[in-house]
């Protein structure tokens, strides 16, 4: 392999080392020696580290490392942190009176943030994460409230939800079926009157004689021009907002068989502040009376 | 077959540069005392701004997410002037070495001049280059200790103000050099110190060269810059060979005194041509000018050459004059360019509005419907107030169709923004149900936000969606 010691190479001027293949040679640059105390430092570093944290694969788990760090452990001490951070605000929002929170201009701000992040988690599989609602799940972005739109009506709202069996002090209200009570085309005379007084093409003759039951079966709760009673939960049918839809399949069914739309309690699980926190969040979204 | 084994690792070959005086040694020691200066002195310097932001002229609050620059205040969405700022030092750093070579590495690198100021201590501490190599080669008795010592104190003391300096870009310089000395500062400021304090002394006193060499990207990138116009350190071989210490008519110029080598911190002989470890400090043609000087010779035996002049000069010839190499079509293209983003950055400054505005619609959902079939879209406004006092902007609305305007929370159309500060509003835009922007799919309108005491103002396009919107 190698012809002489010492070749130098012409035109580098360079040693080389004395291994030729075919004539091509290897030139010796030797790597500085500090380099190689480095190489040996990084392996007495890598080692010391997996003594030090956690690192090799057990079979029911890995090395804990004798510092005892866990990525888990600081993740509990950041929130730990942020839990502190926060109590005065927390502390006075618990404690705030919802009519005057928007006065607090730093109370209020930390109360839609934090309202903002629980209603994502929690209200937005049924509202939608933009609150905007579905069929059967009121939208409450826009200025139609069942229950009242005002902080402290939502607050109550969120606190014992509505028609649930868990809470006794959940608002209730449950419209009869009607298909068991009127004949068919006194249904579907009723369905003529709500399309006429929400501004709807209709059938004027039939609307007409809707009127009459409308007076004697539904204005209890709807009161008789039909806009509906928030301490009833009985919805405006003069407006241009409806949960279920307002065509006639849809007035018909709801008039036959009622509605009964169900929210949970979240008083206890969400706890006061932040129950306050999602009636701010959601008293500024756009309707908030 | 057998041979003796080659070392596969080179100890590292102590360099003892001697001292130098003369033309490029002063400039050095200038750019020196005018770099180091503006390095320690910068972060004490102050500037009002006001009672509600810092009086520091040079700061980087990271905290705050805010670069203070004396009347220059750079907000995170700007950092496009960072980025400017880095591609002109990209732009003039390949401006200046394909001019004059590896300047940077030879006057203006921190490796270079905290070297230069660690090579000045160990001068005066233990003395000129052989009384140097005396000590490294003596016994380690009381006196080299005590020499070694008291060098490595000063050292240490440097680096410790270099790591010290560096913090108080960061921070009220100050009241955080009271926090330091008092044990109360953050860990991360003494983490910090501790750090560039142990590079500092170590790259500065130890490593030198090693660093440029070894460790720097910097030289091996240098060559795609250079070429035969580029003026660097060489040695004027044709007018120098034979080299010795005869004087007479059959040697030449160099009478292989070794001032060159003896002086050059990098440890090499620059008569051996253009090299790689070069940094072109000039301290050898300091060197070799005052020997010619000495001999009654002509100065620049060692000098600024070009590539290019060598045949002129090898044939009895002047070299070019010296703008003849800088001005061609390569660095005449960084200029521009660098000028270019410069003359950019500096409009960009010019025309920096001091209100910022955003306007994002609200897409989920696309637009709300109210109770009496009017249409809604919502559209969060973040405004930024960047001066040093609270201000009203007043929002206003243009567009060709009917549009109302609305503020969450408010009767008003008056937003308050607090000092330096971003405040986001809920601004409702409404269309009557009779109206066909209320039907149609996409309505054009523009947001303005004005300054209610002054003529500042900011707008922003965007657009309502109708009932017919998909």
């Amino acid at each position: 392999m190698a012809d002489k010691k010492n070749d130098i190479d012409e035109t580098s001027g360079i040693e080389t080392t004395g291994h030729n293949w075919d004539g091509i040679k290897e030139l010796n640059n030797p790597l500085p020696r500090w380099w190689l105390w480095c190489f040996y430092l990084t392996i007495i570093w890598g080692v010391g580290y997996t003594i030090a944290y956690p690192a090799w694969p057990m079979i029911t788990g890995a090395t804990s490392g004798v510092l005892g760090y866990s990525t888990r452990a600081e993740v509990a001490q950041d929130i730990a942190r942020f839990d502190e951070q926060n109590s005065a605000l927390e502390t006075a929002l618990a404690d705030a009176d919802l009519t005057t929170l928007a006065e607090n201009e730093e109370l209020h701000r930390y109360a839609v943030a934090g309202g903002a992040a629980v209603f994502r988690a929690q209200c937005s599989q049924c509202h939608g994460s933009g609150a905007a609602g579905a069929t059967g799940y009121p939208n409450l972005l826009d200025d139609d409230w069942l229950w009242g739109g005002d902080i402290e009506n939502i607050a109550y709202t969120i606190r014992h939800g509505v028609r649930n069996e868990t809470d006794f002090d959940a608002r209730w209200s449950e419209m009869p079926a009607f298909g068991d009570i009127l004949e068919r085309d006194e249904i579907d005379g009723v369905v003529q009157h709500v399309l006429a007084i929400s501004g709807q093409d209709h059938d004027a003759e039939l609307a007409a004689t809707g009127a009459e039951v409308f007076y004697d079966q539904c204005s209890a709760c709807h009161a008789e021009d039909g806009v509906g009673n928030r301490d009833l939960g009985a919805p405006n049918l003069t407006d241009a907002i409806w949960l279920y839809g307002s065509d006639v399949a849809a007035l018909t069914e709801t008039v036959r068989n009622a509605r009964f739309g169900i929210m949970p309690p979240w008083g206890e699980r969400l706890g006061e502040a932040d129950t306050k926190a999602v009636a701010a969040y959601v008293h500024q979204l756009g309707g908030g009376e | 077959m057998s041979e003796t084994p080659q070392p596969l690792y080179a100890p590292q070959e102590p360099i003892f540069p001697r001292r130098v005086t003369g033309f490029f040694r002063t400039f050095k020691w200038w750019i020196m005392a005018v770099t180091l200066g503006i390095y320690y002195l910068t972060p004490w310097i102050r500037w009002d701004r006001g009672p509600a932001l810092p009086d520091q002229a040079v700061l980087v609050d990271l905290a705050n997410r805010r670069f203070y620059f004396f009347w220059i205040e750079i907000w995170p969405h700007e950092f496009y002037f960072v980025a400017g700022l880095l591609i002109m030092a990209g732009l003039g750093l390949f401006l200046f070495t394909s001019a004059l070579g590896r300047v940077w590495c030879g006057y203006a690198c921190p490796q270079t001049v905290w070297t230069d100021l660690f090579i000045l201590v160990e001068r005066w501490i233990e003395g000129d280059r052989n009384a140097r190599v005396r000590l490294w080669n003596a016994k380690w008795d009381v006196k080299k200790w005590r020499l070694r010592l008291t060098k490595w104190i000063v050292w240490l003391v440097i680096a410790v103000a270099t790591g010290g300096a560096w913090v108080f870009y960061f921070t009220d310089a100050p009241t955080l050099l009271r926090d330091l000395l008092a044990f109360e500062a953050p860990i991360i400021a003494y983490t910090t110190i501790a750090v560039l304090t142990a590079t500092t002394f170590l790259f500065g006193g130890f490593m030198r060269e090693q660093v440029c060499i070894y460790m720097c990207p910097w030289p091996r990138i240098q060559g795609a810059m250079m070429d035969d116009d580029t003026l660097t350190v060489g040695y004027r071989e044709w007018r120098g060979e034979p080299r010795g210490k005869k004087h007479d008519d059959t040697t030449g110029d160099c009478i292989d005194c070794m001032a060159c080598v003896n002086v050059c911190p990098m440890g090499i002989d620059i008569r051996d041509g253009q090299q790689m470890e070069c940094i072109t400090c000039a301290l050898c043609i300091d060197a070799c000018d005052d020997i010619m000087a000495r001999i009654g010779k002509d100065r620049g035996l060692i000098d600024y050459l070009a590539l290019a002049d060598e045949p002129r000069e090898r044939a009895g010839n002047p070299p070019r004059p010296i703008w003849h190499h800088i001005l061609r079509t390569r660095t005449v293209i960084y200029t521009t360019l660098w000028s270019l983003i410069g003359a950019l950055l500096i409009f960009a400054l010019f025309i920096r509005s001091d209100i910022d505005l955003t306007v994002e619609p609200v897409r989920n959902p696309t637009f709300t419907t109210l109770s009496d079939g009017s249409i809604r879209n919502t559209y969060l406004v973040r405004l930024r107030n960047k001066l040093g006092e609270p201000r009203e902007f007043r929002i206003s609305l243009r567009s060709d169709a009917l549009l109302r305007l609305e503020l969450e929370g408010s009767d008003q159309r008056i937003i308050t923004v607090a000092p330096d500060s971003t405040t986001q509003q809920r601004v409702y835009v409404i269309a009557r149900p009779q109206d066909p922007a209320a039907s149609i799919d996409r309505t054009d309108l523009r947001l303005w936000v004005e300054d209610v005491n002054s003529d500042a103002r900011a707008s922003r396009d965007t657009s309502f969606n109708g009932k017919a919107n998909p």
